[in-house]
C-alpha cells in the first residue's frame, strides 16, 4: 500500500497551480519546508513571500495581494494559522471576502511528538464559524492534489487542513471532488461511518472489518466541512438512521457537531461521535495519541455495533 | 501656486471636518476627535496627492488608501462623497441600517474603500500586501496609509513594518497620525509612544517629522518624498490634536468615540465656519 502524506499533496499540486496562473502566490511564515512549499519557492521564487514568524501579518499580506488580483495561499501549522491568525482570517479575509486560501499542515494530533502546542484539535469549529469561509480537509494525497486545485478555481476564502504523517492513498489518481459534496467510498445499510481527513482510512478498515460479520456500512469521506453536504447526512439518515462519526479533531465544533446538528432537526436518526475527547494532548506516538481518545478502528466498529442494538 | 494650492486645501480640510463632524451629529454616534486630527492629511491625499479616478473605483493603476484607523471612516467617507464616488446625500446614512457608510470601512458595501479596516492594527499589513503586488507587477502606483499613534501597540504593525523593509516597499507612504490620545487616555498613560521615528527608522524606513494639522507641512513633505525611489518604505510621524478645528473637542480623550449633542454641534458648526471664512 502506498503511503504520502496529504501536505506533499499540497506541495505538489500548488506549484503546478503557480506554473499555470502566475497570480497565484504562496504566503509562508518560516515553516515553508514542514509545510511543503519547497518546490514552489524554488520553481517560483516571483510568486513567494516569506514574511517570517508573523502569521498575523502573513493573514494581512494576503489580503492586501488579494484586492490586487493575486490568489495568495496561507501556509502554516493548523494551530498557528486557525489561531494566530484567526482574527486577520475573520477581519480582512472572509468579511470583505477576499480570494485568499489559508492551507495549513499539522492539522489535528499529527505533530505527536512536538505535543499539545502544536496539535491542533479546535482549527475546524473555530473556523466554520466564520461567514463566507470554505473548509477542508482531504482524506489523502490524491484527495489533497484535487481540493488545493478546487480552492484554488473558486472564488473566495478556503481554509485547507492538512496533516504531518504519511497516510494511505485510497483514490485513484482520476478520482473527481466538488467542494461540498461528500465521496461515498462504500455502500451499505446498516450503518454510516461519516469521517473526515487521515481518519477516513480508519472508516474503510472498520467498514470492511464490520463486513465480514455481515453488518454493512455506508462510508462517506466529508472532505468538505463546511457547507456541509447536508443532503448525503440526510440521505444517511432516512436510508440507515444509525451513523458514526470520525475525525482528528475535538468532538466539539468539528463534524461530529455539524452532522449531530443536521440529525436533530430531522427530528430522526442516531449518532455516535468518535474524536478528540475535549482534551488538550501530550508528546506521544500518534497512534497512541489517537487510541487516547478511542479514534481507532476498534472504536468505530464497537460504536457501530452498538447501534445495531 | 504651491500657495493656491495650500489655500485649497485647507478649505477642503474643513470641508471635510464640518461633513465628519455632521456625519456623527446626524449619527449619533462615531469618532469625532481622530476623524478632525486627520483631516488635513486626509484632504491634502484625496484633493491632491493620489492618482486616483472617481468613476473607476477599481482602476488597477490607481493609488491605494489604507485607513489603518478604521474608525475615523467619516473623514474619509466625506471626501469620498465629495469626490463623486457616491452621491453626497448619502452621508446622511453613517451607520444607519443598510448604509454603504458602516461605522468602520467596508470594501464591499463602500465604492473607493480599498480595504475593509476597524480592527486596530491590520490595515498595515494590508498596505503591504498591495504594495508588495504593485512591485511584483512593475506598476507604479502607490499606497498610502494613515495609522493610528495608540495602534502602534499593536504588533502586528511592527510586523508589517519588517515585510516594508524586506521587500523595499519605497512605494508604502505611511503616516502616523500623532495626536497623543487613545480611548483610555493619552499614549503617554496607555502605552508610550515616544521615539516613534526612531523605531520606524530602526525598521528602514525613512522617516519624516511634521505638524500634521499645518497643510504646508504636509504638502511640503509630499512633494520630497514623490519621486523617492530608494528602496525604502516611507513614514510620517505628524503631530496633530484630536479633535483639531472645535475648541472643546480639541486634546480630549473624552470626544475619542462620543457624539456631540444639539448645541455642541451648533458650537463645532460655529468655529468651523468662522475657520472657513478667515
Amino acid at each position: 500500500m502506498k503511503l504520502i502524506a496529504t501536505r506533499d499533496g499540497f506541495g505538489d499540486e500548488i506549484v503546478e497551480l503557480g506554473k499555470e496562473n502566475k497570480n497565484i502566490y504562496v504566503i509562508d511564515a518560516d515553516i515553508g519546508k514542514s509545510c511543503k512549499t519547497g518546490k514552489f519557492v524554488k520553481a517560483l521564487p516571483e510568486q513567494h513571500v516569506n514574511v517570517g514568524i508573523a502569521e498575523q501579518c502573513a493573514g494581512g499580506v494576503a489580503a492586501g495581494l488579494a484586492t490586487c488580483g493575486k490568489i495568495p495561499f496561507v501556509v502554516t501549522y493548523a494551530a498557528f494559522g486557525s489561531m494566530r491568525m484567526c482574527e486577520m482570517i475573520r477581519q480582512e479575509i472572509c468579511y470583505p471576502n477576499l480570494n485568499v486560501k489559508v492551507a495549513c499542515s499539522h492539522g489535528g494530533l499529527t505533530p505527536a511528538n512536538d505535543g499539545a502546542s502544536h496539535q491542533c484539535i479546535e482549527d475546524l469549529g473555530i473556523l466554520s464559524s466564520i461567514p463566507n469561509l470554505t473548509v477542508i480537509q482531504p482524506a489523502d494525497y490524491y484527495a489533497a492534489r484535487k481540493l488545493v486545485r478546487a480552492a484554488a478555481e473558486v472564488y473566495g476564502p478556503v481554509y485547507l487542513r492538512f496533516t504531518r504523517d504519511a497516510v494511505p492513498v485510497i483514490y485513484s489518481e482520476d478520482q473527481e471532488f466538488i467542494i461540498g459534496e461528500a465521496v461515498q467510498l462504500r455502500e451499505g445499510r446498516d450503518v454510516a461511518l461519516i469521517a473526515i481527513g487521515d481518519t477516513v482510512r480508519l472508516a474503510l478498515e472498520a467498514a470492511e472489518a464490520l463486513a465480514a460479520e455481515g453488518i454493512g456500512a455506508r462510508v462517506l469521506d466529508m472532505h468538505t466541512l463546511k457547507p456541509l453536504d447536508t443532503q448525503s447526512v440526510c440521505a444517511a439518515v432516512n436510508d440507515i438512521g444509525r451513523i458514526v462519526t470520525i475525525e482528528d479533531h475535538n468532538i466539539i465544533n468539528g463534524l461530529g457537531s455539524a452532522v449531530s446538528a443536521v440529525v436533530a432537526e430531522m427530528g430522526k436518526g442516531i449518532v455516535r461521535r468518535i474524536g478528540v475527547q475535549d482534551q488538550f494532548g501530550q508528546s506521544a506516538p500518534y497512534e497512541r495519541l489517537l487510541a487516547m481518545n478511542g479514534i481507532t478502528t476498534e472504536n468505530i466498529i464497537v460504536k457501530a455495533k452498538e447501534l445495531q442494538r | 501656486m504651491q500657495e493656491d494650492k495650500v489655500t485649497m486645501l485647507k478649505r477642503r480640510a474643513n470641508q471635510l471636518r464640518r461633513t465628519a463632524v455632521t456625519m456623527i451629529y446626524e449619527a449619533q454616534s462615531g469618532h469625532p476627535g481622530g476623524s478632525l486630527s486627520a483631516a488635513d492629511m486626509v484632504a491634502a491625499l484625496y484633493f491632491s496627492e493620489m492618482r486616483i479616478d472617481p468613476k473607476n473605483p477599481q482602476w488597477e493603476d490607481r493609488d491605494r488608501f489604507v485607513l489603518s484607523k478604521g474608525h475615523v471612516c467619516p473623514v474619509q467617507y466625506a471626501a469620498l462623497a465629495i469626490l463623486g464616488y457616491f452621491p453626497e446625500d448619502v452621508l446622511h446614512t453613517l451607520r444607519k441600517e443598510g448604509s454603504i457608510l458602516q461605522g468602520h470601512p467596508d470594501m464591499k458595501k463602500c465604492p473607493g474603500i480599498d480595504i475593509s479596516t476597524g480592527s486596530l492594527g491590520q490595515g498595515f499589513a494590508c498596505a503591504a500586501g498591495m504594495a508588495l503586488a504593485g512591485k511584483r507587477d512593475g506598476k507604479d502606483y502607490r499606497v498610502f496609509a494613515i495609522l493610528g499613534d495608540g495602534e502602534c501597540d499593536e504588533g502586528e504593525i511592527w510586523e508589517a513594518a519588517n515585510v516594508c523593509q524586506k521587500y523595499k516597499l519605497d512605494n508604502i507612504i505611511a503616516f502616523v497620525d500623532y495626536n497623543g490620545l487613545q480611548l483610555d487616555g493619552t499614549t503617554d498613560e496607555i502605552m508610550p509612544e515616544a521615539n516613534l521615528t526612531e523605531r520606524f527608522a530602526a525598521f528602514g524606513f525613512d522617516t519624516y517629522d511634521i505638524d500634521g494639522n499645518d497643510m504646508e507641512q504636509i504638502v511640503r513633505v509630499l512633494d520630497e518624498i514623490r519621486g523617492s525611489k530608494n528602496g525604502k518604505p516611507k513614514m510620517i510621524l505628524a503631530r496633530t490634536v484630536k479633535g483639531k478645528g472645535v475648541s472643546y473637542m480639541e486634546n480630549q480623550c473624552d470626544w475619542h468615540g462620543k457624539a456631540p449633542n444639539d448645541e455642541q454641534y451648533a458650537q463645532a458648526m460655529k468655529e468651523l465656519d468662522e475657520e472657513a471664512a478667515r
